[in-house]
C-alpha cells in the first residue's frame, strides 16, 4: 500500500470499517478510540447512522488519562452499559490508533464477555494499520471467528447445497451497496440459490451470519478487497469460492457473472435446474435489451451533443466494471482511468489485464493513484476531442466544471448526491447508470 | 489572570484554562450562579461518539481562502474535511467570493511503520510537496492522536519548513485525546494563527471590526455601516493577509462567544484590539445592549441610539405579529420547545425562544464555559438569557450524548425541537416533534433575525405531517429500560450540584 501524502481522500482509515458493523441489522459498533473517530467516519460517509452508528455508537473517547494508564477498564464499563442502554444483538469493538499505540487488549476483554455468554467481538482497526477497504475483511473475519463459529455445531458446514454466501459491495464505501446487494440477491435467487448477503435491510441480521457455515460455497465479487474473507472461509469451513473480478454492470457482464456462478455452483454439487436458471437469465436480458433499443435511438439521433469519452475516478471494481459497460453498452469510450482505492501492488497487474480485456481494439490506460489530487492534476493536463464525462466523487465536480465536462457523482465522498437504495450492479444497474449519465447531460440543456 | 501565552506551541486546554465542563443536569440559573464560584465537571460511565478538536481546528483553517491544510496522521483523521470544502463552495456567495477555489486538504497518511520510526520526515516532505503543488500563502499542520502519542516534533518541523519556504507554517496542536471539550480545537487553530499569521499592528483602523464567526450570512456589513466601519470576517473566508491585519481593527465582536473566546482574548491582550464586552445580539434586550456597547467602544453612542431606534420602529411591530401568530397555535396552553446545540449558540436560541414567548422546556447544550477567556461576565449568553427571560429547567450539559437527549425528549415531549448540529434533529422527528435546524448562525441575530427565525418556527410547526408519519415508523435502538431511567443515571454524581464550593 502506498504511504505518501494523500490529497482529497476517497476512502478512510481502518476504523471506517465500523460501517460494515453498522450495516448488519441490530448490531452496534463500539469504538475504543479517541473522541472524534466516529465523527470523522460519519462525516466521510454522511447519512450513515444505520441502526446504531453515528452519534448512537458508544465510544470510550480516549482522554489523556487513558493514553497514560490504558483504557481497558473504561472499555469494560462502556460495553457493560451498552447492554443496558441499547437493544442490540451483537456488539463489535473496534479499536483506534490510541488503543493500538498504548496496547490495550480488547481481544481478551471481548473474550471475558463471551465467556459469560454475551455476544461481543473485538477487532483491531487502528487507523495507521490499513484502509477501510482492508479492514472490512478484518471485521468480517473477526465476527466469523468470535461469533459465527460459536454456533457452528448447530449450523453444519456446507449442509445446504443450494445456499451461498455473497461477498461483494463494501457497505457504505460503495455508495450503491444496499441496492447492489439486494440486486445480487434477487438475481442469484432467480438461479434457484439461497443467498446470504449479510449486510443491509434485506439480510437477516445475526441469524443469517450464524448460518454462514451452512452455505455450500461462496461468491466473491471484487477487484481485490474481501479476498481474505473468502480465503478464510475456505480454510475454516471448506467452502470453495468463485471470484468475479469487478462489479458486473449491464447485460454483458451480468450474463458472464451469472454464467460463472451457474457453472461453479453446479460443480460444487448444488442442485439447481440449469435450464431454468438460464431461462431466468435470458428473460432478464431480454427486458434489458428492450430498453437498449430505446437508448440506441436516443444515442444515434440526439443532435445537440452527448459525451463521447469518460475518465473515471473510483475503486478498481467500478473503474473496470463501468469502463467495460460504457464502452460496449453506451458507446462512451473510456480514456485514462484512475483507481483511487490504494490497491495493493500485488493485485494491480491482474486488474490492468482485466481492463485490457475490455477491448481488442484499444488500450485503456489505468493509473493506480490513491492521491486523488495527483489524479486530478493528470486529468487537468489531458485533452481529448469531443464532449467528456467524469465519473467520480464530489471532489471531482469542480474539475469537471473546469474542463467543461459532464459529471456524474458515483463515488465517495460526495455531498452532491443522495443515494438510498439504487443499484449499479446487474442488468437494472446498467440501465440506472445510463439514466444517471443522460439525466445529467440532458439537464445541461436549457 | 490571562491564560494567553503565545510563546508556547500548544494552547492550554479549555477544561484547565477556563474551567469548561461537559456534564451537568439541573437548572440554567443554578449553572450560571456557579460560574463565579468555581464549577465541577460530572463525567459519565456511558458515552457515545463525540466531536473531535481536530475538525474544529480544521474548519477554521480550511476556509482561509489562500491557505492549505495538512492533517498529520492516518488518512482517517481528515476524512470528514470534504464537508468543509463543500461549505466553502456553497457559502462563498454570502461572502462575495465569486470563484471559490478548490480547498487544499492533505493527509500525511501515517502508517504503522511511521508509528514505529516516527513521522517527522514524512511531515517535512509533505509540507514541501504541498507547497510545490498548491503554492499556498500559509500552511496549517493539524496534529492527530497518533502523531501526538508517538511524539513527533511537529513544532520544529514546521519552524524549519517555514524558514525554508518563506511562508507561515503553523503547527496546530489539536489531538482529540488532549481535551474532553472539543471546542479546544477552535482555540488550537486560533493559537496557531495568532502565533504565525497575525502581525503586530502598524496602525489602528477605526473602519474595520473583526467578526469571529463560522460561515453565516453577511449581516454585519449593514449593521456596521452606520458606524462607518465594515466587518473583517475571521477566520472562514479570510485571507492570510486579512488575518495578518486583523490586529489593526478597531474592535472584535463574536458571532458565537464559545467559538471566538480565545481569539478575541488574544487579539485584545496581545494586539490591543478591544473585544466587545457583551454577548452576541440575540433577543431584543441583548440586541439593544450590543449596539450600545458597540457605540460606546467606537465612541459613536449617538449612532448606536439612532440604529436602535430605527430598527426597533421597523421590527418590533413585526416581532409582535410573529409572537401573536405563534400564540395562536396553542391558544389554551403554553407552546414548549427544547433546544440542543453547542454552548453560546444554544443559549442564544434559548433567548430567541424567550423573546417569542415560547416556553423553554429544557436544553441539551454540548459543553459549558463558566466564563470566557475575556473574563467578562456580560459575555455569558446563558446569564443574559436567564436575566432577560427567566430560568431554563432541565438544562443538560450533554457532551452531545444522544442517549440522554432521547431520554429527555421522550419525557418532555415538547412541541418543537431547535437544533444547531447535525445528528440531533433526527431524534425530535422520530418522536414526532417538529424539528428545526438552521445552519446559518447569524440567522436569528438582531431585531430582524427574530422575525426571520419566528417565521421558520411557524413553518416548522405548521408542516408537521412528515414528522408525524416518521414517528409511526421510527426505529428505536434504545432499550425500554433506558427510557424509564432518569436521564442522569450515568452521571457520576447524581445530586446535580455543579458548584465546586457546594
Amino acid at each position: 500500500m502506498r504511504g505518501g501524502v494523500i490529497e482529497q481522500e476517497r476512502y478512510t482509515c481502518a476504523i471506517g470499517a465500523m460501517q460494515s458493523v453498522v450495516a448488519i441489522p441490530r448490531t452496534v459498533p463500539i469504538l475504543h478510540s479517541g473522541p472524534g473517530c466516529g465523527d470523522m467516519i460519519g462525516g466521510f460517509f454522511e447519512r450513515a447512522t444505520g441502526y446504531a452508528g453515528g452519534s448512537t455508537a458508544p465510544c470510550t473517547n480516549f482522554s489523556e488519562k487513558e493514553v497514560v494508564f490504558g483504557g481497558i477498564d473504561r472499555l469494560r464499563e462502556i460495553v457493560e452499559n451498552t447492554f443496558k442502554v441499547l437493544d442490540t444483538d451483537l456488539q463489535v469493538i473496534l479499536t483506534g490508533c490510541t488503543s493500538g499505540i498504548v496496547g490495550d487488549d480488547a481481544d481478551s476483554l471481548a473474550e471475558e464477555f463471551r465467556d459469560e455468554g454475551r455476544p461481543v467481538v473485538a477487532v483491531e482497526t487502528a487507523g495507521f494499520k490499513s484502509s477501510n477497504f482492508e479492514a472490512h475483511s478484518a471485521v468480517v473475519n473477526a465476527i466469523i471467528d468470535q461469533y459465527v463459529d460459536l454456533y457452528a455445531e448447530e449450523n453444519g458446514r456446507r449442509s445446504e447445497k443450494n445456499t451461498v454466501n455473497l461477498f461483494a459491495s463494501l457497505p457504505y464505501q460503495d455508495p450503491f451497496w444496499k441496492g447492489n446487494l439486494s440486486e445480487y440477491k434477487r438475481l442469484l435467487e432467480g438461479l434457484g440459490l439461497k443467498v446470504h448477503i449479510l449486510f443491509g435491510p434485506l439480510s437477516d441480521g445475526v441469524k443469517e451470519w450464524r448460518r454462514i457455515p451452512r452455505a455450500n460455497c461462496n461468491i466473491l465479487v471484487s477487484p481485490w478487497y474481501g479476498l481474505p474473507i473468502a480465503e478464510h472461509l475456505e480454510a475454516k469451513y471448506g467452502q470453495a469460492f468463485t471470484w468475479f473480478p469487478h462489479i458486473p454492470i449491464g447485460a454483458n457482464q451480468t450474463e458472464k457473472f451469472l454464467s460463472q456462478v451457474i457453472g461453479f455452483v453446479l460443480a460444487q454439487g448444488a442442485e439447481i435446474d440449469r435450464a431454468k436458471a438460464e431461462a431466468f437469465v435470458r428473460r432478464e436480458s431480454a427486458a434489458y435489451y428492450e430498453e437498449i433499443d430505446n437508448l440506441a435511438t436516443f444515442l444515434l439521433e440526439f443532435r445537440y451533443g452527448l459525451p463521447n469519452h469518460v475518465h473515471i475516478l473510483h475503486d478498481a471494481g467500478y473503474v473496470v466494471g463501468l469502463s467495460k459497460f460504457l464502452l460496449h453498452e453506451a458507446g462512451i469510450v473510456p480514456k485514462e482511468q484512475f483507481v483511487t482505492d490504494n490497491t495493493p501492488e500485488k493485485f494491480q497487474e491482474q486488474i490492468q489485464a482485466e481492463l485490457s480485456s475490455a477491448s481488442g481494439k484499444r488500450e485503456i490506460p489505468i493509473v493506480f493513484e490513491p492521491d486523488a489530487g495527483l489524479a486530478q492534476e493528470a486529468i487537468r493536463k489531458l485533452a481529448h476531442s469531443g464532449r467528456g464525462l467524469i465519473i467520480g466523487s464530489g471532489w471531482d465536480k469542480a474539475l469537471a466544471r473546469e474542463k467543461d465536462y459532464d459529471f456524474l457523482s458515483a463515488a465517495l465522498p460526495s455531498p452532491y448526491r443522495l443515494v438510498l437504495a439504487a443499484n449499479y450492479a446487474g442488468f437494472s444497474g446498467g440501465l440506472r447508470v445510463i439514466e444517471d449519465i443522460y439525466h445529467n447531460v440532458l439537464a445541461t440543456y436549457r | 489572570m490571562s491564560k494567553v501565552n503565545l510563546s508556547l506551541p500548544a494552547v492550554q486546554i479549555r477544561e484547565i484554562r477556563i474551567n469548561s465542563i461537559t456534564g451537568f443536569q439541573g437548572g440554567a440559573a443554578e449553572l450560571v450562579s456557579c460560574a463565579r464560584r468555581g464549577i465541577k465537571d460530572n463525567p459519565r460511565s456511558f458515552t457515545q461518539c463525540v466531536g473531535c478538536a481536530s475538525s474544529k481546528a480544521a474548519c477554521m483553517t480550511i476556509l482561509v481562502q489562500d491557505g492549505a491544510v495538512i492533517s498529520h496522521g492516518p488518512v482517517g483523521c481528515s476524512s470528514c474535511y470534504h464537508e468543509f470544502a463543500f461549505t466553502y463552495r456553497v457559502n462563498s456567495p454570502l461572502r462575495g467570493v465569486e470563484t471559490p477555489t478548490q480547498r487544499k486538504i492533505y493527509s500525511t497518511n501515517l502508517t504503522e511503520r511511521d508509528t514505529v520510526y516516527g513521522g517527522n520526515g514524512k511531515l517535512a516532505n509533505a509540507i514541501r510537496e504541498v507547497y510545490e503543488r498548491a503554492r499556498p500563502k500559509a500552511i496549517f499542520v493539524l496534529t492527530t492522536c497518533a502523531a501526538g502519542i508517538i511524539g513527533d516534533d511537529v513544532e520544529s518541523v514546521c519552524d524549519e519548513a517555514e524558514a525554508e519556504l518563506g511562508i507561515p507554517v503553523a503547527a496546530i496542536f489539536c489531538e482529540g485525546f488532549r481535551s474532553s471539550v472539543w471546542t479546544t480545537g477552535f482555540d488550537a487553530g486560533y493559537h496557531g494563527i495568532a502565533r504565525k499569521l497575525i502581525k503586530p499592528p502598524r496602525k489602528r483602523r477605526d473602519d474595520l471590526i473583526n467578526v469571529i464567526n463560522f460561515w453565516g450570512s453577511d449581516v454585519f456589513k449593514d449593521w456596521f455601516a452606520p458606524f462607518g466601519a465594515k466587518p473583517n470576517y475571521i477566520t472562514p473566508y479570510s485571507t492570510v493577509e486579512s488575518l495578518a491585519r486583523s490586529s489593526e481593527a478597531a474592535a472584535t465582536v463574536q458571532a458565537c462567544s464559545t467559538l471566538g473566546s480565545y481569539l478575541g482574548a488574544v487579539l485584545e491582550q496581545e494586539f490591543g484590539v478591544p473585544e466587545l464586552p457583551t454577548a452576541p445580539p440575540y433577543g431584543v434586550a441583548q440586541t439593544d445592549r450590543w449596539f450600545r456597547a458597540l457605540g460606546k467602544l467606537l465612541g459613536k453612542e449617538a449612532a448606536a441610539e439612532q440604529v436602535i431606534a430605527e430598527k426597533k420602529a421597523e421590527y418590533l411591530p413585526k416581532i409582535a405579529a410573529v409572537r401573536e401568530r405563534i400564540r395562536a397555535i396553542k391558544p389554551d396552553g403554553e407552546l414548549t420547545a427544547y433546544v440542543t446545540g453547542g454552548a453560546a449558540h444554544g443559549h442564544a436560541l434559548l433567548s430567541v425562544l424567550g423573546e417569542l414567548e415560547i416556553k423553554a422546556a429544557g436544553a441539551a447544550i454540548f459543553h459549558h464555559d463558566p466564563l470566557f477567556d475575556n473574563g467578562e461576565p456580560d459575555s455569558d449568553q446563558l446569564a443574559q438569557r436567564v436575566k432577560d427571560y427567566g430560568d431554563v429547567p432541565n438544562f443538560n450539559v450533554c457532551n452531545k450524548q444522544e442517549f440522554e437527549l432521547v431520554n429527555v425528549l421522550n419525557r418532555l415531549r415538547p412541541d418543537l425541537l431547535l437544533a444547531r448540529h447535525g445528528g440531533m434533529t433526527l431524534w425530535g422527528a422520530k418522536l414526532g416533534i417538529p424539528s428545526l435546524l438552521i445552519g446559518d448562525e447569524h440567522y436569528a441575530m438582531g431585531y430582524e433575525g427574530l422575525v426571520k427565525y419566528g417565521e421558520r418556527i411557524l413553518e416548522t410547526l405548521e408542516n408537521d405531517e412528515f414528522v408525524k408519519n416518521l414517528e409511526r415508523h421510527a426505529v428505536n435502538p434504545y432499550t425500554d429500560w433506558w427510557l424509564r431511567q432518569k436521564p442522569n443515571t450515568f452521571l457520576t454524581r447524581k445530586e446535580n450540584r455543579a458548584c465546586a464550593a457546594v
